[in-house]
């Protein structure tokens, strides 16, 4: 197992981190005490039985590791890939007080990726109940909400807006981190259970909100994807990006790959990205390898970065230049950016998140020359379709107000996922789509 | 995949098409657009509905560069993969009184439907539509039909008025009492034209076409200056009061990707087709 060097993956988009071997794996299953009360199982935001699947993969038996873990999560290669193990299952197990915990994400991609080489079994479903229900989104939390329902014997139609499935998987999350063919084995695996998509289907402008609620139930699971700016001075030079746009003309769009593909973006040489976390690491290292020199500002220290610490390593392997403690405060350039003013901020005491918070140091500024800015300082709930539901009560940022059973005040209305958290992870979307499927059987079975 | 049922050039590089896309035609309104995609390799790109029939949205468009060239030489029978819509709010149709209605080269696509509906609420309609010759003028029978007047302006005088659109409405606005205005065609057109509402007051509506990606509000490339604030053009418009907005920028943004588009477009013209080969 290991990371493929750095000289070498800055030039292609393919996977960094090849996986365990099987002898690697079994190797580390076997290191797995098989806790009668296994603490790691409380870390996993959907309850996987994390014992027994790594019992199954220390036999030999890949083939059941995965069914086993399908039971709980129908996503596994993608959540081995980007769970933030690190901070769940792992930091639980019992073998990290001492030596190293077990490496619970790995196995699972591990078990995944086995099934995936030697033949998907089709999962059981039961007999139609002839409800049905709209999935708006196929995120995370539609694609699992979809699953679970189907399952269940509902007729479900899933509508996505753009024209390929996955929401931040297929246009967010770069091929390096979470190859595409194995989003879309996942995915079908689930559409296999006879959920029907409508890709190019915006709800709310291509489906009406009363023809959307002529099905028995709703969930909403339409994701984060409203991109924030930062307000400061050069915003709109050309150059400046989203996160979002620039991820999004990569991943969904090809436009690496122009003329072959016709999206256009910009050729850059020096690119800025404002950020800290795991959406400004992908964006960091999409550039790098398009071949541009890359530094990134933070305005916390270093230890603040909320990224995953492996991705925070892999971008400093690939030669990202990481400034913290620094923010930028005006973008330079006349019609297309020509560089960033940043100002140093100071530590001070701790602000209401825990962490340190950060104040500009009043004169102290400085520098960077560059052709594009990205801006991954963050996105908040999509608010096209929320906004127009009537009665659906709301937070201040815009998210959808659910329990924590995905109900919202609407009663044929659930909701999962970052429109109802704001941008968080997929597991926590996934964690929350099962039980606003959950939610929805029971009211279709109560009506 | 859509089907394309109808195709014809109506005017020199002006094109028409007919798309089988029931999921767009059944809520589509007068003002909004789509985003089309026309196979794997493809760009998406924003078209106003000029029409929705049944199952069938209309959309006209200008041969400009590799992706409009590419869909005006798709046959009728053909397919594109993918068209998402309708996108944007409608327009402001309401009782306003009398209206103007002004259409700018390919941008007189629009013109029609915002007319008929607004005719439909009750409105005396007024249609300017200006051309740079008589060859490029499209949709005057159908604008005839629905305004209560047409005038026709082309900048070389080939036919009606020589001159420009904003002539026209200038005279307009000093002769009669116009209630709300719509102009829609190319940025520098709709900056030019709107200043003939500004001393007046008038309410003008303009439909901004900045460089887009998504359409739903989701990444921000559409992004332009209305009243000082940021605004999505693919969710909180197109159509914006045309005094709040900040022309030059939208203009600045829609030229950053100009040399890829000249790339794009000799390739294009270098093989002539979509197939593998010619990318
Ligand atoms: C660049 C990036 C990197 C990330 N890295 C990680 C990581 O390493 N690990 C991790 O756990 N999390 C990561 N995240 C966060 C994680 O991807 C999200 O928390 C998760 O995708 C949320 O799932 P969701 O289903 O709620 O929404 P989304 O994945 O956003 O899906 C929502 C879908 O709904 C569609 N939609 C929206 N409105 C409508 C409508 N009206 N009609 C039809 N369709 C609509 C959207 O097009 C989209 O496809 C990352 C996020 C980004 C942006
Ligand atoms: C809401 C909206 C409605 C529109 N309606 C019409 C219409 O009804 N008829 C019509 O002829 N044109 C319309 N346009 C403009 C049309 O989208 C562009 O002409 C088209 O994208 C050009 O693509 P191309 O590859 O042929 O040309 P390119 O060579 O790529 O570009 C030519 C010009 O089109 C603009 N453009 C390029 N890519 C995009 C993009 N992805 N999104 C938006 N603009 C782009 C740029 O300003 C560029 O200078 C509309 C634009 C918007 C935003
Ligand atoms: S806590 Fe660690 S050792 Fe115990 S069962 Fe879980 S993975 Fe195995
Ligand atoms: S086109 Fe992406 S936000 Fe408008």
């Amino acid at each position: 197992m290991g990371d493929r060097p750095a000289e070498v993956r800055i030039h292609d988009f393919l996977e960094v981190d090849t996986g365990f071997s099987p002898e690697e794996a079994i190797a580390e299953a076997n290191r797995c005490l098989q806790c009668k009360k296994p603490a790691c199982v409380d870390g996993c935001p959907v309850n996987i039985n994390i014992p027994v699947f790594i019992a199954e993969i220390a036999e030999g038996n890949f083939a059941n590791a995965a069914v086993s873990i399908k039971t709980q999560n129908m996503l596994p290669a993608i959540c081995g890939r980007v769970c933030p193990q690190e901070t769940q299952c792992e930091i639980l197990c019992i073998l990290g007080n001492k030596d190293k915990p077990i490496r619970i994400g790995q196995l699972e991609r591990f078990a995944a990726d086995e099934e995936r080489r030697t033949g998907i079994k089709p999962q059981d479903k039961k007999p139609s109940t002839g409800k049905r229900v709209a999935v708006i989104g196929s995120g995370p939390a539609g694609i699992t909400a979809a699953g679970e329902l189907a399952r269940e014997g509902h007729s479900v139609v899933m509508y996505e807006s753009l024209h390929l499935p996955g929401g931040v998987l297929t246009y967010g999350i770069p091929a390096f981190r979470l190859p595409k063919d194995v989003v879309n084995a996942e995915l079908d695996q689930v559409l296999k259970l006879g959920v029907e998509v409508k890709l190019n289907h915006f709800v709310g402008k291509s489906v009406s909100l009363s023809e959307l609620l002529t099905y028995d139930a709703v969930m909403l699971g339409t994701g984060a994807g409203l991109p924030y700016f930062m307000n400061i001075p050069g915003e709109h030079l050309n150059g400046v990006y989203s996160a979002n746009e620039f991820l999004t003309r990569v991943n969904l769009m090809h436009a690496d790959q122009f003329p072959r593909f016709d999206t256009p973006i910009a050729k850059a040489s020096r690119v800025v990205v404002v950020g800290g976390g795991n959406v400004a690491m992908d964006a960091a290292r999409t550039a790098r390898r398009m071949g541009a020199k890359v530094t990134l500002v933070y305005r916390r220290r270093s230890e603040d970065l909320p990224a995953r610490l492996a991705e925070i390593h892999h971008a400093e392997e690939e030669g990202i230049e990481f400034i913290t403690c620094a923010n930028p405060t005006r973008i330079l350039g006349e019609q297309v950016v020509t560089g960033v003013e940043c100002v140093r901020m100071q530590m001070c005491e701790l602000d209401a998140s825990g962490r340190p918070a950060a104040k500009p140091i009043d004169g102290d500024t400085f520098t960077l020359d560059c052709d594009v800015v990205i801006q991954a300082i963050g996105q908040g709930p999509n608010p096209v379709l929320v906004r127009e539901i009537e009665g659906i009560e709301r937070g201040r940022a815009g998210n959808v107000i659910a329990d924590g059973d995905g109900k919202t005040s609407h009663p044929k209305i659930f909701a999962a996922g970052d429109v109802t958290t704001g941008a968080a992870t997929v597991i926590l979307a996934m964690g929350g789509a099962k039980k606003a499927a959950q939610s929805i059987c029971s009211y279709l079975t109560s009506k | 995949m859509y089907t394309i049922e109808k195709s014809n050039e109506i005017a020199d590089k002006i094109f028409e098409i007919w798309v089988d896309a029931p999921h767009v035609a059944r809520n589509a309104q007068a003002g909004q657009f789509v985003i089309i995609r026309i196979d794997e390799t493809g760009e998406r790109i924003p078209l106003t509905i000029s029409r929705a029939r049944g199952d069938l949205v209309r959309i006209v468009f200008m041969a400009v560069g590799k992706t409009t060239h590419a869909l005006a030489a798709i046959k009728p029978g053909g397919n594109i993969a993918d068209i998402v819509g309708p996108l944007g709010h409608p327009s402001e149709v309401k009782s306003w009184g009398t209206c103007v209605i002004v259409g700018g080269g390919a941008g007189i696509s629009s013109t029609p439907c915002i007319a008929e509906a607004l005719k439909k609420a009750g409105n005396k309609v007024i249609g300017i539509i200006g051309a740079r010759n008589a060859g490029m003028l499209i949709f005057e029978d159908e604008m005839r039909e629905i305004c209560d007047e047409l005038h026709v302006t082309t900048d070389d005088g080939s036919k009606g008025r020589h001159g420009f659109a904003a002539d026209v409405l200038k005279e307009t606005v000093a002769d009669q009492k116009i209630d709300a205005v719509w102009i829609i065609g190319p940025a520098i057109m709709m900056k030019i034209t709107s200043m003939a509402t500004r001393d007046k007051g008038i309410k003008t509506f303009v439909s901004l076409n900045p460089i887009m990606v998504d359409g739903t509000g989701m990444c921000g490339s559409c992004r332009c200056q209305v009243a000082g604030k940021t605004v999505f053009a693919c969710v909180d418009g197109p159509e914006f009061d045309a005094h709040e907005v900040d022309f030059d920028l939208l203009m600045q943004r829609q030229r950053y990707y100009m040399e890829q588009e000249k790339e794009a477009i000799a390739l294009w013209n270098q093989h002539g087709c979509s197939c593998a080969e010619g990318k």
